[in-house]
């Protein structure tokens, strides 16, 4: 028969909402979140969507696999976007072992002393250093040590060397946040370390170890500064030209070619398309790299 | 019952700190042999020399002599590995990998090279009835084993642990992150488990070991006070310290 009104009654409700200040600041606080979370991703998508909305309507198949035109218009990306792949994939062949193996050693193996608290340093360091200065480095080893020019080999290599400290960094502390548990599981088990890392510590920190490498990929698939000065601005005019000796200007630095430095009547137009593969390409590689996560978590249902 | 573990004179240091005393014990076969004793009291630490994961820990130095099975485990020939496969270790918090319980169970007999999928099954289904978690988790040995209880878990650990035959069981405290309950299930395994396997167990709680343990030892600052018969441990202590630890008078 009670009311559940009735409890209160008359006398004062003792859980009734106190209107101090840390209330009030604990609203304005959450509703300054909310508005910068919601501005924020606003952004981005409106970003996004403009570049996307300018290029994607007028891409055509002989835009993509068309060669590029000096003087007339209608000039496509074709060999630029092979080589951007082509030059990306060579550089994460090249960085992701390197990267690794160096992350692996800097968590698992190397001695606790100042000399391995200094290379953490530079590696850091080189983490931020500017990519131009990755580029001047390609230049002085290819072009003027080796004298083999601007070439695919050359800008892939300058581009793994721009990305390996990041990796590195990535791999080192993904490896450091597994559990402790769980490695003592594994030698408790009889496991030896090379068996330990491989089947415990890289499966539970690839969440993160992914997560960078896609940073380090979308990066290096939209480097322009390095390219510029190790590859060239110029491709060999050929599709599916495989050589590694052959002059590499990808996609990011086309856009800037047209951009700044082409004659065609139609830069503009081409820039915008250009832009726009330049994203998608950018958002297909995340999703790409993301598959085998996804695999993994589908075989291990919570 | 034999002597299965031979402990003598061995000496213990972390760096300058003198962890282990001169401890002297023979640990009998298929039977639970409890360690109890404040925190600090090198309980856990001579656990952890028995299947040498004090090994990982830098600045560890031992002296004196483990004899398991008639050989010295810190001999020159021992393979630590294999050491490892023969003396299995369940510990504080249930540690499973982020895996299906299928591959949690199947981890140690994989990394010691079995591939066949038939026999890996067989393993999988005896570890698992070993540790009374079988009839629990038979319908979704493919499921994460993150999805487990703690109890479950620290079984899962457990069937893991004898996934890869060992002879000797060590148990960290296995109980001291798990309700009553689940404490309860793992005290009547580990009884179950006994006449198999040599069991070892470090516990803070000297009810448990009164419960479940043929033997008791009693530590306090490294050394061995007093090891005996579990019931006369606890009903006629001899020496004075124990009487005042399992009085609750300290600890």
């Amino acid at each position: 028969m009670s009311t559940r009104g009735k409890i209160s009654g008359n006398t004062p409700n003792p859980f009734a909402s106190r209107r101090g200040l840390n209330q009030f600041n604990n609203r304005l606080f959450t509703l300054l979140v909310w508005v910068v979370g919601i501005c924020t991703v606003l952004f981005i998508c409106g970003l996004l969507f403009l570049i996307l909305q300018k290029g994607l309507p007028k891409l055509e198949w002989s835009f993509l696999s068309g060669l590029p035109s000096e003087i007339e218009e209608g000039g496509g990306i074709g060999p630029t976007l092979f080589n951007s792949i082509y030059v990306l994939v060579i550089s994460l062949v090249i960085s992701i072992p390197l990267g690794m193996a160096a992350g692996i050693y800097l968590a698992e193996f190397a001695p606790d002393n100042k000399f391995i608290a200094f290379v953490r340093i530079c590696v850091e360091g080189l983490a931020s250093v500017p990519s131009i200065i990755f580029g001047l480095f390609g230049i002085a080893i290819f072009v003027e040590a080796f004298q083999i020019g601007l070439t695919i080999l050359g800008g892939a290599v300058s581009l793994a060397f721009l990305n390996l400290p990041v990796l590195t960094r990535v791999t080192e502390e993904a490896i450091r946040a597994v559990p402790i548990e769980m490695k003592n599981a594994s030698f408790a088990l009889g496991g030896t370390h090379l068996q330990t890392i491989l089947r415990v510590l890289i499966p539970v920190s690839l969440n993160s170890i992914i997560t960078g490498i896609c940073l380090v990929a979308g990066r290096a698939f939209g480097e322009s500064a390095v390219i510029i000065l190790t590859a060239g601005v110029t491709t060999s005019g050929e599709m599916w030209d495989f050589s590694l000796f052959s002059p590499g200007e990808t996609l990011a630095v086309h856009l800037w070619y047209v951009q700044s430095e082409a004659i065609v009547p139609d830069a503009t137009e081409i820039a915008e398309k250009a832009a726009a593969v330049l994203v998608f390409v950018v958002l297909l590689i995340n999703v790409i790299f993301r598959v085998p996560l996804w695999l993994n978590a589908r075989k291990t249902r919570v | 019952m034999g002597t299965l573990i031979d402990i003598q004179s061995l000496n213990l240091y972390y760096g300058t700190f003198h962890a282990l005393k001169d401890v002297s014990m023979d640990i009998p076969e298929k039977a639970i042999t409890a360690f109890i004793g404040p925190s600090g009291c090198g309980k856990s630490t001579l656990l952890r020399t028995l299947n040498r994961m004090n090994d990982m820990i830098p600045g560890t130095r031992i002296e004196g002599q483990i004899a398991v099975g008639g050989t010295d485990i810190y001999s020159r020939e021992v393979d630590v590995e294999t050491l490892r496969k023969k003396v299995g270790m369940v510990f504080q918090q249930p540690n499973p990998f982020p895996k299906s319980i299928y591959d949690n169970v199947a981890y140690g007999p994989r990394l010691h090279g079995i591939r066949s999928k038939g026999k890996l099954d067989e393993i999988v289904e005896t570890s698992l009835r070993s540790a009374a978690l079988w009839g629990e988790v038979k319908d979704h040995l493919k499921r994460s084993a993150l999805s487990l209880s703690g109890g479950q878990q620290q079984r899962l650990c457990i069937a893991r642990a004898l996934a890869v035959n060992p002879d000797i069981l060590l148990m960290d405290e296995a109980t001291s992150a798990l309700d009553p309950i689940s404490t309860l299930k793992i005290e009547e395994l580990a009884q179950d488990l006994k006449d198999r396997y040599t069991i070892v167990m470090v516990t803070h709680n000297m009810h448990q070991a009164a419960r479940v343990s043929n033997q008791t030892v009693f530590f306090l600052n490294g050394e061995v006070v007093e090891y005996s018969d579990t019931e006369k441990l606890f009903s006629n202590p001899r020496d004075q310290r124990t009487e005042d630890y399992i009085s609750g008078r300290f600890g």
